[in-house]
């Protein structure tokens, strides 16, 4: 409890900060706010490095995951999909979403016990409604925080800096399942456990795109400018709960293109 | 009297017909493009055979001027005219080429269109799924069509998984510009020098 409460406050913290002089400007405004390349020059270079891991070490290691059996990945998937609902179902909590937060603690359960540790996904057999992940990062978004400037993290990839501030409420004890292996002092899980499922978070993600991406980068005249494009368009729709390829999103673009129209 | 009223009768059917032949529905415009783009990649046709032939389809259905301008975005405003057309003829060129390379990686997609959604006068937002396979989940595909001309429909995105082509496309092109002080030929550069690798 008193951990959660740390959360709260650590969280709070950085939305009033993030906040402060913006005359409500951040509050009431629906329009999305854009994403500044402070770091351009630092980003390019973090993330020619990134490319350079990539091609060595990530991309074949996910063509290698890629050829396991159908049943393996689905499994791994799915024990990656549970944990994620320990970061999902507090900030279901802090958005304000009880009964979505309710409903994937007994997604939660089901999958842990019935399903074996995640291994199976027996809660969506069972018509739980379709599972969406939440982060810290997104909670500061629809708390009203503008996504600061954008990074790109050695070997994590595309961000920002509120999204950073997220993923740092995770290891402040904002991530059960890390609070139970790094610092539970328990015989099963340890910090290298907890390492090892994260790179196989990547590895499943590298795996998912293999071709997506390669045909992004072939057909990019900026590789680097695409990304940073996609990135913030995802968690733009994340942090507004919209449903992908809704009407919200489309709307969102059309004084653009009206303007097209006039000339 | 009564070859009076055949001849008007004949008049109202021919001209109801000829608009209902002209006029097409935002929806069945999407799944016939798509459709014949569907039939290219699942025939046993080289990969430079079906871009050329995608590039066709590209030609007749998408608004490449307009995505062209949107793309470029608020230095459309700041270009001279012949830079305009200079760019035009570039971005066609790049638009095509990227298009095209994009679609021939697949092998026979299919494509359902789910809905329609009329934005207002100039737009409509036609909703599709691509399928799933055995080596990837379904995929929602959005298109933003214009119909200002309802009698030629034309594409203006494609929004896969809420994420838009043509923003992307803007961003990547303010990006070049930003890194290069504004200079659009140096857009214009990297634009021909896409084209012609």
């Amino acid at each position: 409890m008193i951990r959660f409460l740390k959360i709260i406050f650590l969280l709070i913290f950085i939305t009033s900060n993030a906040l402060a002089g913006s005359d409500g400007d951040l509050k009431l405004s629906n329009k999305s706010k854009s994403t500044k390349d402070c770091f351009e020059p630092l980003n390019r270079a973090t993330f020619a490095l990134n490319q350079g891991l990539d091609k060595a070490v990530l991309k074949p290691v996910a063509k290698g995951y890629r050829s396991l059996p159908a049943p393996i990945k689905r499994g791994t998937g799915n024990v990656l999909n549970n944990l994620s609902t320990l970061i999902t179902i507090p900030n279901n909590v802090l958005q304000g979403d009880i009964k979505l937060a309710a409903i994937n603690t007994g997604r939660l359960v089901v999958n842990t016990t019935i399903g074996i540790l995640g291994i199976f996904d027996p809660a969506s057999e069972m018509g739980f409604p379709k599972y969406v992940k939440e982060d810290y990062g997104q909670t500061l978004g629809a708390w009203g925080v503008g996504p600061g400037c954008y990074l790109v993290l050695p070997v994590l990839g595309p961000s920002s800096i509120r999204d950073t501030a997220g993923m740092f409420v995770n290891v402040m004890g904002g991530d059960p399942y890390y609070n139970i292996s790094v610092n539970g002092n328990n015989e099963y899980l340890d910090g290298k456990f907890f390492a090892a499922t994260k790179m196989l978070s990547g590895v499943e993600f590298r795996a998912n795109n293999i071709e997506s991406l390669d045909n992004l980068e072939t057909n990019s005249v900026d590789f680097y400018a695409s990304v940073k494009s996609l990135y913030t368009q995802d968690r733009e729709n994340k942090i507004k709960n919209i449903q992908r390829g809704s009407i919200e999103v489309i709307y969102n673009e059309d004084g653009d293109w009206e303007e097209i129209d006039t000339k | 009297m009564k070859r009076l009223f055949i001849f008007t009768l004949f008049v109202i059917i021919f001209f109801t017909n000829f608009n209902q032949a002209y006029s097409i529905s935002p929806d069945v415009f999407i799944q016939s493009t798509v459709n014949r783009a569907s039939q290219i990649l699942s025939r046993d046709l080289s990969k430079e055979e079906k871009i050329k032939q995608l590039k066709i389809i590209a030609k007749e259905t998408v608004d490449i001027r307009g995505v062209g301008f949107y793309s470029l975005g608020s230095a459309r405003k700041e270009i001279s005219n012949d830079q305009k057309n200079t760019y035009l003829d570039l971005f066609e060129n790049y638009f095509l080429k990227s298009f095209s390379s994009r679609l021939a990686e697949y092998t026979n997609p299919e494509i359902d269109v789910k809905n329609k959604q009329i934005l207002n006068n100039n737009y409509t937002i036609v909703n599709s799924i691509l399928i799933a396979t055995d080596d990837r989940p379904e995929v929602k595909i959005d298109w933003r069509v214009y119909t200002k001309n309802p009698d030629n429909p034309l594409i203006r995105d494609l929004i896969i998984e809420g994420l838009s082509l043509a923003r992307t496309q803007k961003e990547e092109f303010a990006s070049i510009l930003n890194s290069n002080d504004g200079d659009i030929n140096a857009l214009f550069k990297i634009l021909e020098k896409f084209s012609n690798n």
